[in-house]
C-alpha cells in the first residue's frame, strides 16, 4: 500500500470529543492518531468500527472511514468489512463491557479465525456509558452500583482469554503511555492477523484509580515491566530486577546482582515462540507479586481467515468451468422441450 | 390377483415414497421426480422428514417420506393425497395411510411387518392380514428378501445389501410407471464412480424390481401419465432453497458486485448457505458465522464495503437478528435477509412449514423501523424473488426481508432456465466520487442515501446507530431532526411501490363474488382450489401477494371489486391483521391452519364453498 506523510491532526475529525476531561480514552485516541501518522497508509484506507460504550465514540472523532454499530458486535461487523475488502486497514475500538461481555462469543471466534485486523480493548474494568455497573474485567468484590456489597464473580484477564482463543497477536499498554500504545498499535497493525492489544484505561468519573497500584508515579517502574522480543525482561527504577523460571515452571521475580544472580539468567522474551506457555504466564502476571507486563507480548505468524478465504476463491476460479451465473444455470442435469 | 395388470390411464398421479429415516427415501424420491421431468412430465415434490436425522428406528415419529406428484398438464403442488403409497415398513404405513386415496395402490416390503416392527409401529394386529386395509389396492412384496437374493453373489455386507432396498421399489414403480431405468443408473454411476461395487449392487437391485414388477404381473394398476405441454426450452429442476441461492447470485452478477453471505445452519434454510459456499468459482464469500447475530453483522460489514450483502435464516435466528435489522435501518445500508419460515415459536417444528413470522418480518423491531418484505410463492421463483429483493435493496438503499417457508424451500418443480441477459438491469446507488460527499444526501425520487465505499478517497465519513442529522449524517439528538428522518426512512420504504410490479388476479379481472387473498409458500394449493372451483362454475378469483410491504399500489381498487374477500395463510392470520391496519375499510374473512403441513386443495375449496 502506498505511503503518505500524515502528522496525527490529520486524523482528527470535525467532531467535537465528549469524553469526559480526563478519561483515558482521549490519551487513547491521541496515541492511535500518531499510529496511523506514522503508519502513514491513504486514509481513506482505514475503516475505524466501534461497537457500544464510552470508547466505542471513537470513530466518530477519526477522520476515516468509520462506523459506530451495535453493543458487542463491532467484531463481528470488522469481521464482514475485512473479509469483503482485504484492501482495507480494520481498526476495532471496544471495551471491557463491549468486547469481553455481551460481545465475548464474537471476540473469541476473531481470534480463533484470525482475521487480519487490530483490536484495541480499552478496558477501563467498569461501565462507564451506562454509570458505573461491573464489567467482566471487574476485580473480584469491587462495590459498584450493581455490586454494592462487592462482586462475586472472577473477572477475565483478556490476555488469558486472547490465549486461551488461540491468539497469534496480544500486547497492553497504558493509557498514559502515548509513546508506548502507539508503538504497540503499530505493531498490531503491522501483524498479518488478529491483534489484539488491551489498553489499561482509567474512568474518572467511575472507577477512578483502578490501576493506580500499576501506574502511580512512585510505583510504576517496579510494577511494570515492558517487554520486547530479543530483549532481556529486566524492570525496575534501577534495572536491577528481572524475570527467571523458577525449577518448578513458575516465573519469579529475582535481583540482579543478589544471591549470584547476574544477568544472563534473566529470561530474554521470544514473542515470536508458537508455544503459548511463557506468553500465558506473562499476561498473567499480577502487581504487588510480579509487574504487569506490557508491549508485545505475543507475535506469532500464521494463515489469516481472509487471506485463506481468498486462495480458495483464486484456486475455485482457476479450475471451475463455471465462469458466470449462466454457465451455472446450465450446468448440472437439464433437459430439453422442444 | 389377476395375470394381467389393468392400465390407467391419468392427467396426473402421485406417489408417495416412505420408509425409517434411514432407508433412503429422499434419494428414491427424488430419483423417480428426475426420471419423470426427463420424460417430460411437469413435477413438484416435497420430502417429509422428521427433525431428528436418526429418530427411533421402525417408529411412527421415524418416518422419512417422499412426495412426487407428475402430472400432463401444470403442476402446482405436490398433490394432496397419494394414488400409490410405498411403505417399506409398518410405521411408514401407519404414518401415511391417511394420505392415501381411497382405493389407491399400497406397496409394502411384507418381510418388514415383523411382530417387533408392528409393536413398534403401535399396530395391535398385522394390517397386511386383517382385513383392515381392504378398501386400498393392496400389493405385497418380500422387498427385503428378494433384495438379499439378488445380491446373493456380490461381496457386500449385509448391512450395504439391505441398505439398497430402496431401489427394489424404485424399480417396482418405474414399472408401474412406465419409466426407464437409465437414469437412475447413471446417477449411480457417477454418484459411486469411486465405488463400483455400490454402483453395480444398487443398479442391480433397481433392475431386480422392475424386472420382478414386469414379471410377475403382479402390480393390478398401470399407469400411463403423458408427458406435459409445458413451454418449450432448456429445463432443469431446482428447489426453493437453491433458487433463492442462485437469484442471489444473479442479482450480484447483474449489479456488478461480489456477493457475501454471513449465516449460521439453521433449518431449513442451511442449504442455501451450502449452496452459496460451493460457489467460490463465481467469488462467492460465505462465511459460517459463531452465531445468528454474528451472520447478519458480518453481512452488514460487508454490506458498508460494497458488497451485495445477505444472511440466510428461520424465524429463530431472525429473532436474534432483530437488533441489528435495525442498525441496517438506521444506517440505511442493502442487506437482504433470507427467512425461511418454520413452525414456531421457539423451536416450534422445524422441518415444518408455516407463514407464520410474516409480523415478525413486518413489525419485530424496537423503534419506527419500516422494513420491505417481499415473499416467493413457489420453488422455482425463490430466484426471481430473491433476485428482485437484492434489487430493490441495492437500488433504494435498504436492507430487505425475503420471506420463504420450508414448503418452498424442500419443495422442487422443474423450472425453464433463464438467461442472464433477460433479467432486469440492476444499479446500486453508489455516490459518485468527488468532494462534498454527504452521506444522508438523498435521491429525491427513491429517497435512498448513496453508498460511498471505504477505501475511495475523499468520502470519508462516519455512520452508525445513533439518530443522524439529516443531510450531513452528524450524530443528532434534534427533537424536529428525528421527526423528519422518522419520516424519510418511512416514506422511503412506502416509495417503493412506485417500482414493484402491479398486483395480478387469477379469475375475474374486473371484479366477482369471492377473492381469494393469499401470500409466498400457499400459492399452488391456493391456485389449484380456485381453478377447480372455477372450473365447477363458481365466481371466484385468486389475488396472491409477493410484495408484502410495501403492497402493489392497485391493491385496494381490487379489493373494491369484490363482494367477500378471503384471506388464507398458514397462521392465525396475520397476512390479515396487517390488511386490516393498511385497508380497514374491507372485511376479511379468514382461512387459517397451523398444523405445520401445507393446505390441501380439498379443504380450501371445501371453506371458499362455505362462503
Amino acid at each position: 500500500m502506498a505511503k503518505i506523510e500524515y502528522t496525527a491532526k490529520d486524523f482528527k475529525s470535525d467532531q467535537e470529543v465528549r469524553w469526559c476531561p480526563g478519561c483515558g480514552d482521549h490519551a487513547i485516541i491521541n496515541s492511535v492518531q500518531k499510529a496511523l501518522a506514522e503508519l502513514a497508509y491513504p486514509k481513506e484506507s482505514w475503516a475505524i468500527i466501534s461497537g457500544i460504550g464510552c470508547s466505542s465514540r471513537f470513530p466518530y472523532y477519526m477522520n476515516t472511514y468509520g462506523f459506530h454499530t451495535i453493543h458487542g458486535r463491532a467484531s463481528a461487523i470488522a469481521s464482514g468489512v475485512k473479509n469483503a475488502n482485504r484492501n482495507l486497514n480494520v481498526l476495532q475500538i471496544s471495551g471491557d463491557g463491549d468486547a469481553l461481555a455481551i460481545g465475548g462469543n464474537h471476540f473469541i471466534h476473531l481470534i480463533r479465525r484470525n482475521v487480519d485486523m487490530t483490536l484495541v480493548l480499552c478496558n477501563n474494568e467498569i461501565y462507564g456509558l451506562t454509570k458505573g455497573q461491573y464489567s467482566p474485567t471487574t476485580k473480584l468484590g469491587t462495590k459498584t452500583k450493581t455490586s454494592p456489597y462487592g462482586t462475586i464473580e472472577h473477572p477475565f484477564n483478556p490476555g488469558e482469554l486472547s490465549i486461551g482463543a488461540q491468539s497469534k497477536f496480544f500486547a497492553r499498554s497504558i493509557d498514559v503511555n502515548v509513546a508506548l500504545t502507539a508503538e504497540v498499535v503499530k505493531a498490531g497493525v503491522e501483524h498479518k492477523g488478529t491483534s489484539v492489544i488491551e489498553v489499561l484505561q482509567n474512568c474518572v468519573i467511575f472507577a477512578d484509580g483502578v490501576h493506580s497500584a500499576i501506574t502511580d508515579k512512585e510505583l510504576k517502574d517496579e510494577r511494570q515491566i515492558v517487554l520486547r522480543h530479543g530483549e532481556r525482561m529486566i524492570f525496575g527504577k534501577n534495572k536491577d530486577k528481572g524475570l527467571k523460571l523458577a525449577d518448578a515452571g513458575h516465573l519469579i521475580v529475582v535481583e540482579i546482582g543478589k544471591n549470584g544472580i547476574t544477568e544472563e539468567d534473566i529470561l530474554v522474551h521470544d514473542a515470536h515462540n508458537p508455544n503459548p506457555f511463557m506468553h500465558w504466564m506473562l499476561v498473567n502476571m499480577k502487581a504487588p507479586d510480579y509487574p504487569v507486563a506490557l508491549g508485545v507480548i505475543r507475535d506469532v505468524e500464521a494463515h489469516t481467515y481472509d487471506e485463506a478465504l481468498e486462495e480458495q476463491i483464486e484456486t475455485a476460479r482457476a479450475k471451475s468451468p463455471i465462469k458466470c451465473m449462466d454457465d451455472l444455470l446450465n450446468s448440472g442435469d437439464t433437459w430439453e422441450i422442444k | 390377483m389377476s395375470q394381467e395388470s389393468m392400465i390407467i390411464e391419468k392427467q396426473d398421479v402421485v406417489i408417495r415414497f416412505s420408509g425409517d429415516s434411514g432407508d433412503g427415501m429422499q434419494l428414491t424420491g427424488q430419483q423417480f421426480s428426475d426420471t419423470s421431468a426427463l420424460f417430460g412430465n411437469d413435477v413438484s415434490t416435497f420430502p417429509d422428514y422428521p427433525a431428528e436425522i436418526r429418530a427411533p428406528q421402525g417408529t411412527v415419529g421415524g418416518v422419512s417420506g417422499f412426495q412426487v406428484h407428475i402430472g400432463e398438464n401444470h403442476i402446482t403442488t405436490p398433490g394432496d393425497y397419494a394414488d400409490v403409497l410405498v411403505a417399506m415398513n409398518p410405521a411408514a404405513l401407519k404414518a401415511n395411510l391417511r394420505w392415501v386415496k381411497k382405493s389407491g395402490t399400497l406397496i409394502v416390503d411384507t418381510d418388514s411387518f415383523t411382530d417387533k416392527n408392528l409393536e413398534k409401529a403401535g399396530y395391535t394386529s398385522n394390517p397386511l392380514e386383517d382385513h383392515s386395509i381392504t378398501e386400498y389396492n393392496l400389493v405385497s412384496v418380500n422387498i427385503t428378501k428378494l433384495t438379499q437374493e439378488a445380491l446373493k453373489d456380490s461381496n457386500l455386507d449385509q448391512k450395504s445389501v439391505l441398505r439398497s432396498k430402496n431401489m427394489f421399489a424404485l424399480g417396482i414403480t418405474y414399472w408401474m410407471f412406465e419409466r426407464s431405468i437409465e437414469h437412475t443408473e447413471e446417477f449411480f454411476n457417477t454418484k459411486f464412480c469411486n465405488k463400483p461395487t455400490v454402483a453395480e449392487a444398487n443398479k442391480l437391485v433397481l433392475q431386480a424390481g422392475y424386472n420382478y414388477a414386469s414379471n410377475v404381473h403382479a402390480l393390478a394398476v398401470h399407469f400411463k401419465v403423458k408427458p406435459a405441454d409445458i413451454k418449450k426450452g432448456k429445463y432443469r429442476n431446482i428447489t426453493g432453497n437453491k433458487a433463492t441461492a442462485w437469484g442471489l447470485m444473479a442479482a450480484a452478477e447483474k449489479a456488478g458486485l461480489n456477493l457475501f453471505c454471513g449465516s449460521y445452519p439453521i433449518t431449513p434454510a442451511t442449504e442455501i448457505l451450502h449452496e452459496l459456499a460451493l460457489r467460490k468459482d463465481l467469488k462467492v464469500k460465505s462465511y459460517q458465522a459463531e452465531d445468528e447475530i454474528a451472520g447478519i453483522c458480518t453481512a452488514i460489514g460487508a454490506s458498508y464495503v460494497g458488497n451485495l450483502a445477505v444472511t440466510t435464516t428461520s424465524g429463530p435466528g431472525l429473532a436474534l437478528k432483530t437488533e441489528a435489522c435495525g442498525l441496517a435501518i438506521m444506517a440505511e445500508l442493502p442487506l437482504v435477509i433470507v427467512d425461511v419460515q418454520r413452525g414456531g415459536p421457539s423451536t416450534g417444528l422445524p422441518t415444518k412449514t408455516e407463514q407464520s413470522d410474516l409480523l415478525q418480518a413486518l413489525y419485530g423491531r424496537n423503534g419506527e423501523s419500516p422494513m420491505p418484505v417481499v415473499a416467493a410463492s413457489t420453488p422455482a421463483n425463490c430466484f426471481d424473488y430473491a433476485f428482485k429483493a437484492a434489487k430493490i435493496a441495492l437500488e433504494h438503499v435498504t436492507p430487505v426481508i425475503l420471506l420463504t417457508d420450508g414448503f418452498l424451500a424442500n419443495g422442487a418443480q422443474p423450472w425453464l432456465i433463464p438467461a442472464m441477459k433477460d433479467l432486469p438491469e440492476i444499479k446500486p446507488k453508489i455516490a459518485p466520487e468527488g468532494e462534498g460527499y454527504q452521506p444522508y444526501a438523498r435521491d429525491p425520487e427513491t429517497l435512498a442515501r448513496f453508498w460511498a465505499l471505504p477505501g475511495t478517497k475523499g468520502m470519508e465519513h462516519r455512520i452508525g446507530g445513533l439518530e443522524k442529522m439529516d443531510i450531513t449524517g452528524a450524530i443528532s439528538y434534534v427533537p424536529e431532526n428525528h421527526q423528519v428522518m422518522t419520516d424519510l426512512r418511512d416514506e422511503k420504504v412506502k416509495r417503493i411501490a412506485n417500482y414493484i410490479t402491479k398486483q395480478e388476479v387469477f379469475g375475474n379481472d374486473n371484479g366477482g363474488k369471492i377473492l381469494v387473498v393469499g401470500w409466498g409458500g400457499t400459492y399452488g394449493h391456493l391456485y389449484s382450489a380456485v381453478k377447480e372451483l372455477r372450473a365447477e362454475g363458481k365466481n371466484v378469483s385468486l389475488a396472491h401477494f409477493n410484495y408484502i410491504n410495501p403492497l402493489p399500489l392497485n391493491t385496494k381498487d381490487i379489493f373494491s371489486k369484490f363482494e367477500k374477500i378471503i384471506v388464507c395463510e398458514l397462521n392465525l392470520g396475520q397476512f390479515a391483521a396487517y390488511l386490516r391496519t393498511q385497508m380497514p375499510e374491507f372485511n376479511y374473512y379468514q382461512y387459517n391452519k397451523v398444523a405445520g403441513l401445507p393446505f390441501t386443495i380439498e379443504e380450501i375449496k371445501n371453506k371458499i364453498n362455505t362462503l
